[in-house]
């Protein structure tokens, strides 16, 4: 029983249920089903560019490009769409995912065989692949008359009065918690985020996942890029831009480490919904839109502060155990 | 027994960063002149000084950040709070003066923020500064919400967009001046000898006496100060503030001390390297400027050299490897 208490998820948990509650007496507009429904369908798109941003940041890297490729991919396709509106939905949805993955494997291999840091290669792409999208629309916006009518339909497809997009995230969440829990995949990204020399050591090729974690996080901002375009019906130079950040805080506030290694995927789906939960409640309790970004700001250093302490108190408990 | 400092060969120089970036900046400085006949107009050239003088000065303190293997994103945000208590001092009727110091002491105290967080908790100052990255920008945008600021000192205006005897800009000065200083700073005292091996090795540092934690800590409050320096040039000279001002501008900045050959990960550079980058980087988009390149046309470009500065050395240096 203590263990479940003292459990971060479950503590992440409860802070959500109380802050839903607390919000619900502000306004008790805010808890209805029909509500909860939307903030959940506003918060999926976050939920799976988190998963994926944890993949890269359990190996002790960032993918600070996801927003910029997610605009670049959604772009492309707007496009597209504009110009061969017969084409089905599905091909828009694979051309998105594919330049997306294109994209990040340029990252990868940026990193792991240029070897330039992750950090520079990731800030040069946010800027390159967002400058990208002037260059390919001319500045101009797609708007939701340019696109076809079976573009916009599947997002709106409903199931159990639940959206598509929920679902999306639901299955998102399902593969990526298979591939790092059940799979050698996942358990040899965390030793090499644990212990990158250990883990080189017992054989597994740094540089191959770490190509690898990028094209997952490409192909998500790639999908994610279809999402957003299709959610909003808008395709411009400015869509999700600093929206990287709000990604890395939803990992941070959901206990992913940035030191590596550390980090459970439902963990990473409650910080998403935490983040979007606020995001939402902001409104609902009549603070300002301007406040958000500050306010975000603040929790991710708050999470980050409260990981460190916590980490650092295991680190002491095993010190005197030995 | 530990060999003697080698003898200076003039051949040397060749294989110096600094020579490497010196031949650049003249090849773009002939190309320029060769393409437009703009370029080489005294006071065009002087005039695209205000173009990266503001920049260029929070460039400098960056150096001693990166050398001492930090980092900090949250500078251009910092502009943005400085930009704002500059703007709204003004408002209230604060005499000059106050309003300066109040300006650069906030600068000084979201640095000292940054630093406080980043030596007190132990965490890396990467993620740190992606927080106060969204937290102080957000204090501009929920202080200004959607109006700005265009009435500031007189004394700022002018620096702004002034120049001395009327011909050298005041912001382009500081920086030549600031330049100077950090340079004998660096390379010729034992504080820049610190910074050295505070970047190369923390642990060892901090084992031979070097108080790590409080340099890192004075550094990024001098950061935060710069950046409020830089915010006074930059309101001045655009006479308006927004909370979106400087966006994107910790990227260019870091480009610029990067391309200069200050290694990411810490322990080298020189403060030469990053002066010539920056004239590098300057003269480039004034060029593609003149040739009409629009503006995404030179943050693209910015990436890519960004890139490839660091990419390419390290590729040659594998495949050398390999072959021997």
């Amino acid at each position: 029983m203590k263990k479940i208490l003292t459990n971060r998820d479950f503590i992440l948990f409860a802070i959500i249920l109380i802050g839903l509650i607390a919000v619900g007496f502000a306004n008790p507009l805010f808890v209805t089903p029909k509500s909860i429904s939307d903030v959940l369908t506003d918060t999926s798109i976050l939920i799976i560019l988190a998963l994926s941003q944890m993949i890269v940041i359990l190996i002790r890297a960032i993918d600070l490009s996801v927003a910029s490729n997610l605009a670049l991919s959604g772009m492309l396709i707007s496009l597209l769409s504009t110009v061969h509106p017969e084409l089905p939905v599905y091909y828009f949805i694979a051309l998105s995912c594919v330049i997306g993955t294109c994209l990040g494997v340029l990252n990868g291999i940026s990193i792991a065989i240029l070897k330039v840091p992750f950090i520079v290669t990731t800030l040069g792409t946010l800027s390159i692949y967002r400058g990208l999208i002037y260059f390919v629309s001319d500045g101009k916006q797609v708007y939701s008359n340019e696109f076809s009518e079976d573009f916009l339909a599947l997002i709106h497809y409903k199931f159990l009065s639940l959206s598509f997009l929920f679902w999306l995230a639901v299955a998102v969440f399902i593969v990526i918690y298979v591939l790092l829990n059940h799979t050698r995949f996942g358990r040899n990204l965390y030793s090499l985020g644990g212990n990158p020399d250990a883990a080189k050591y017992i054989g597994i090729s740094e540089n191959k996942y770490i190509i690898l974690a990028y094209s997952i996080s490409g192909f998500f901002a790639g999908l994610c890029g279809y999402l957003w375009v299709a959610r909003y019906s808008v395709a411009s130079t400015q869509i999700a831009i600093g929206f990287e950040l709000t990604v890395i805080s939803a990992c941070v506030v959901g206990g992913i480490s940035v030191m590596g290694g550390v980090g459970t995927v439902l963990g990473c789906v409650l910080g998403a919904l935490l983040i979007g939960l606020i995001r939402n409640a902001l409104p609902a309790v009549d603070i300002s839109q301007f406040w958000q970004l500050a306010i975000s700001g603040a929790i991710i250093l708050m999470a980050i502060i409260i990981n460190t302490k916590t980490e650092q108190r295991k680190e002491k408990t095993i010190m005197v155990e030995n | 027994m530990i060999p003697d400092k080698p003898p200076f060969k003039l051949l040397d120089i060749l294989y110096k960063k600094e020579f490497i970036l010196f031949i650049v900046l003249v090849s773009i400085l002939i190309i320029n002149s060769n393409i437009s006949p703009y370029f080489l107009d005294l006071y065009n050239l002087i005039d695209s000084t205000f173009l990266f003088s503001e920049k260029a000065i929070i460039a400098l303190t960056m150096t001693f950040v990166i050398i001492a293997r930090q980092i900090d994103l949250s500078v251009a945000s910092i502009i943005a709070v400085s930009s704002c208590v500059l703007g709204y001092t003004t408002s209230l009727g604060y005499d000059t003066w106050l309003v300066i110091s109040l300006t650069l002491l906030s600068g000084a105290l979201c640095g000292a923020f940054n630093g406080a967080i980043i030596t007190k908790f132990a965490i890396p100052s990467i993620i740190v500064t992606i927080g106060t990255m969204s937290l102080f920008r957000g204090l501009a945008y929920s202080f200004l919400e959607d109006s700005y600021y265009n009435k500031f000192p007189k004394l700022v205006s002018n620096l702004g967009s002034g120049y001395l005897f009327g011909y050298i800009p005041y912001a382009f000065l500081t920086f030549l001046l600031l330049s100077l200083v950090f340079a004998f700073i660096l390379h010729k005292t034992s504080v820049g000898k610190k910074m050295y091996s505070i970047g190369n090795n923390p642990d060892a540092a901090q084992y031979t006496g070097i108080a790590v934690d409080k340099y890192t800590f004075i550094l990024f409050t001098l950061n935060g100060l710069f950046s409020a320096i830089a915010a006074i040039f930059l309101s001045g000279r655009l006479s308006s503030v927004r909370p979106n001002i400087a966006f994107g501008w910790e990227l260019e900045i870091i480009t610029m001390v990067v391309l200069g050959g200050v290694y990411i990960y810490g322990g080298s550079g020189s403060i030469l390297g990053v002066v010539i980058s920056i004239f590098i980087l300057g003269m480039l988009s004034f060029g593609l400027g003149l040739l009409n390149v629009p503006g995404v046309g030179i943050i693209i470009f910015t990436g890519l050299l960004l890139i490839l500065s660091i990419g390419f050395p390290s590729f040659v240096r594998t495949i050398r490897r390999k072959n021997e």
